[in-house]
């Protein structure tokens, strides 16, 4: 009896420090130190949440850089994350293959002569494990960039250094490996303006 | 593969010892120390940990049998258990809830219950559209924080046990739990939390947002009081994310720093808990020894894992895409993994978090080929005492050490001893339900859910991966891991089922390591004799791994041939 009553009090006492004080004191914290961060890293144009760096959005204009395919319901939800679950060796996983491959070959194929599916990157055909993941291969970005510059009648050299610079490298130098950051890209191309 | 991917996987190891050497020798003055609170290093914590004592009028000195201990450990657990489960139901009429999330379904409840509170961390749910901002802070991350806390005070009981001679105490569970909890994981959870916040990952009460897309649609973001969950639920090997895909949202692990960081943090108690067990039975080379053996297995996942994870799978390689490791990508299997983690640090997670028992991912596991899946799967099978969960890891290592000194014993016909204590028929019995009881259960309730139709309803991808998914489910809740190769379904019957596994999961190897503390506890020490098994040379290393492989490999090995061998095969 003597246990109850003491680990009837622990869950009051832990609760309210772990659960409440604990939360409330970083959460506060956050709010001074990081807002943007805490917040969800928003992109806000004139006073309108255009989503976030952190999460992959839905591009499907040729003006745009495409993200890497999504297992989420719809395509991108950052409001329900999933991986996708497609076995190793399961037909659904070869046929999503096949047809995405397809897809970007029809899509790029105009503006790469020659092009293969042996020039596709892996990560343009297969889902990230987030389903938002914001990044696409250097190689996938690279692929993509004589569409976008032709579409907006750009030099592609212009597109090239967009790339480059909306790539984030290794953190550090060191940690991680490259990732092109698809949103900021995209706003950067519409903030030239070209059409 | 490349250079760099392994140089990132050596800097690991290296911090690894460099920052768990120094925490294990911190974490042996907390819990022997018994002026800690007035002059140990945190004293100025110390008004907490006297703070929790008045609250809850405890007496956190007078020490208790391994039977006090272990039940005030089952009491304390049940009603933190109640607590929960009421929470989860209710949380659609309390505060805290700006997305209007309705009750959790009963059954997902209690299998959620049973999951926090073993430390599993298993999840029928996904957590941004399942569980209101209360339930995740002041539920799941408090259990969290507190199912932590029982599993490293019970070792440190157990190490105590271990340590002392002719004694029927092994310690106060409450001053072990607030101990724990005030000096070790508040500290680590705060620091993990700052940075985790610093790098982008999210921390505020606000709702969901809602975007416009560039291209006019509409988009949900979720966010949440995350980086505070999130650091402690990397350090207590919890392993519950706040997100569905766990530590694969950029919200939750937005680049490499974070990544880095939330890695260190699976293992570093873990390991930290090995070397303050050498020193708190005054055998630093022993501990080394055990941290070795336990090294050795780690470094043949991620050799298994991370080839084959680079070589891709049978049906990537045939599609005719780009899969090559080279400028401009990371290549290999990339289903279900991030661009930002790329294949090196896909593979140390998938490794770390299945020998730590934590859980986390940061890429999915049932898209990972079948030589590369069946690395996690076996793993677990080990009973997590690779690392292991934070204390559990190392009191089940002790299971295994006690068989290894036993078939050392037998080898030269003697009476087995460790650390000066002699080794009887008890300690063999205890060690051997403690090693034995989890894997038949995984085995049994595999089995189970394998032959009725209730169990294959949960199945995502039929025929030979359904049964990995099978098994993956009931390995990870029994030895309360709670990664998921994802691929299996919430029903009321798998729920359930999953819910007795990890409850007798967690809390019989529990029983059974108390009930060893307290036996070894009673011991007289005998001297070492020239006939004697040192267990501080390699030839114990050597051993205690092929103790582990026979015991736990071999039982898993039929069931292996049936899951991710086959599937190797046929393809």
């Amino acid at each position: 009896m003597k246990n109850v009553l003491a680990s009837i009090a622990a869950v009051v006492v832990l609760t309210a420090f772990f659960g409440f004080a604990y939360p409330v004191v970083m959460t506060g914290f956050a709010s001074i130190a990081f807002p943007d961060k805490a917040g969800g890293s928003l992109v806000v144009k004139n006073g309108v949440v255009r989503g976030s760096t952190l999460a992959a959005q839905q591009f499907t204009w040729p003006r745009y850089f495409h993200e890497r395919p999504s297992g989420t319901s719809p395509a991108y939800n950052a409001g329900a994350t999933t991986f996708l679950n497609y076995g190793p060796t399961s037909p659904a996983l070869a046929k999503l293959v096949a047809s995405n491959a397809h897809a970007i070959l029809k899509l790029e194929k105009p503006y790469n002569p020659g092009l293969t599916i042996h020039d596709i990157p892996v990560d343009a055909v297969v889902t990230s494990a987030s389903g938002i993941d914001p990044d696409i291969s250097p190689a996938y970005a690279a692929l993509q960039s004589r569409r976008v510059a032709a579409v907006r009648h750009l030099p592609l050299l212009t597109v090239q250094k967009l790339i480059k610079q909306n790539t984030d490298g290794r953190s550090l130098g060191f940690f991680g490996e490259p990732g092109v950051n698809v949103l900021r890209l995209n706003l950067a191309l519409d903030k030239l303006g070209g059409r | 593969m490349s250079g760099q991917g392994i140089a990132q996987i050596l800097v690991y190891v290296v911090l690894l010892i460099a920052l768990g050497y120094p925490l294990g020798i911190y974490m042996a003055r907390v819990y022997s120390d018994d002026d800690f609170a007035t002059r140990g290093r945190l004293r100025w914590l110390g008004w907490i940990e006297r703070g929790f004592y008045r609250a809850v009028r405890v007496d956190g000195i007078k020490e208790q049998t391994w039977q006090a201990y272990g039940k005030v450990t089952l009491v304390f657990s049940a009603l933190f258990a109640l607590f929960l489960y009421g929470m989860l139901r209710l949380q659609g009429h309390l505060f805290l809830n700006p997305d209007h999330l309705p009750a959790v379904p009963s059954h997902i409840a209690l299998n959620t219950t049973a999951s926090f509170i073993t430390n599993t961390n298993w999840q029928y749910y996904g957590g941004e559209y399942t569980m209101s901002y209360l339930s995740q802070m002041a539920g799941l991350a408090v259990q969290n924080f507190v199912s932590a806390a029982v599993g490293m005070a019970v070792l440190a009981a157990v190490v105590r046990g271990i340590a002392r001679r002719s004694r029927d105490e092994i310690g106060n569970f409450w001053r072990d739990v607030y101990r724990t909890l005030v000096y070790i994981l508040l500290p680590l959870a705060v620091i993990l939390g700052v940075i985790l916040m610093s790098q982008g990952v999210v921390q505020t009460f606000h709702a969901h947002a809602t975007a416009t897309t560039l291209q006019g649609s509409h988009q949900t973001i979720a966010r949440g009081p995350a980086a505070s969950q999130i650091s402690i639920k990397q350090l207590g090997t919890n392993g519950g994310g706040f997100y569905n895909s766990n530590s694969a949202v950029p919200f939750e692990n937005p680049d490499g720093i974070s990544n880095f960081f939330e890695l260190l943090a699976i293992l570093l108690i873990p390991a930290g808990q090995v070397f303050m067990f050498g020193k708190m039975v005054g055998a630093r080379r022993h501990g080394w020894m055990v941290f070795a053996a336990m090294f050795v297995v780690f470094a043949i996942g991620v050799g298994v894992n991370l080839p084959a994870e680079q070589h891709g799978s049978q049906v990537l390689r045939s599609s005719g895409v780009n899969i090559t490791q080279g400028s401009g990508q990371s290549g290999g299997n990339m289903a279900d993994k991030e661009i930002r983690f790329g294949q090196a640090n896909s593979t140390l997670w998938t490794v770390a978090t299945s020998d730590a028992s934590n859980g986390s991912v940061n890429a999915g596991f049932d898209a990972q080929t079948p030589a590369g899946g069946a690395v996690p799967l076996v793993n677990l099978f080990l009973g997590e005492v690779i690392f292991g969960g934070v204390g559990s890891g190392l009191y089940g290592m002790f299971f295994y050490i006690i068989i290894a000194v036993f078939i050392a014993g037998l080898m030269v016909g003697r009476t087995p001893e460790w650390l000066g204590k002699k080794i009887e028929a008890r300690e063999i019995k205890l060690a051997a339900l403690g090693a034995l009881f989890v894997p038949t259960m995984v085995l049994t309730m595999t089995a189970v859910a394998i032959v009725t139709k209730s169990g294959l309803a949960s199945i995502y991808n039929h025929g030979v991966h359904g049964f990995t998914e099978t098994l993956y489910a009931y390995d990870s809740q029994s030895n309360n891991n709670g990664s998921a190769f994802a691929g299996y379904g919430a029903t009321s019957f798998s729920a359930s089922l999953g819910s007795v596994a990890m409850l007798f999961g967690r809390f019989v190897p529990l029983l059974a390591a108390l009930a060893l503390g307290g036996s070894l506890a009673k011991k007289r020490i005998v001297p070492a004799s020239a006939g004697t098994f040192r267990t501080d040379g390699a030839t114990f290393v050597v051993l205690l791994v092929a103790v582990i492989a026979l015991t736990a490999g071999l039982m898993i090995l039929p069931a292996l041939t049936l899951g991710p061998i086959v599937e190797g095969l046929m393809h």
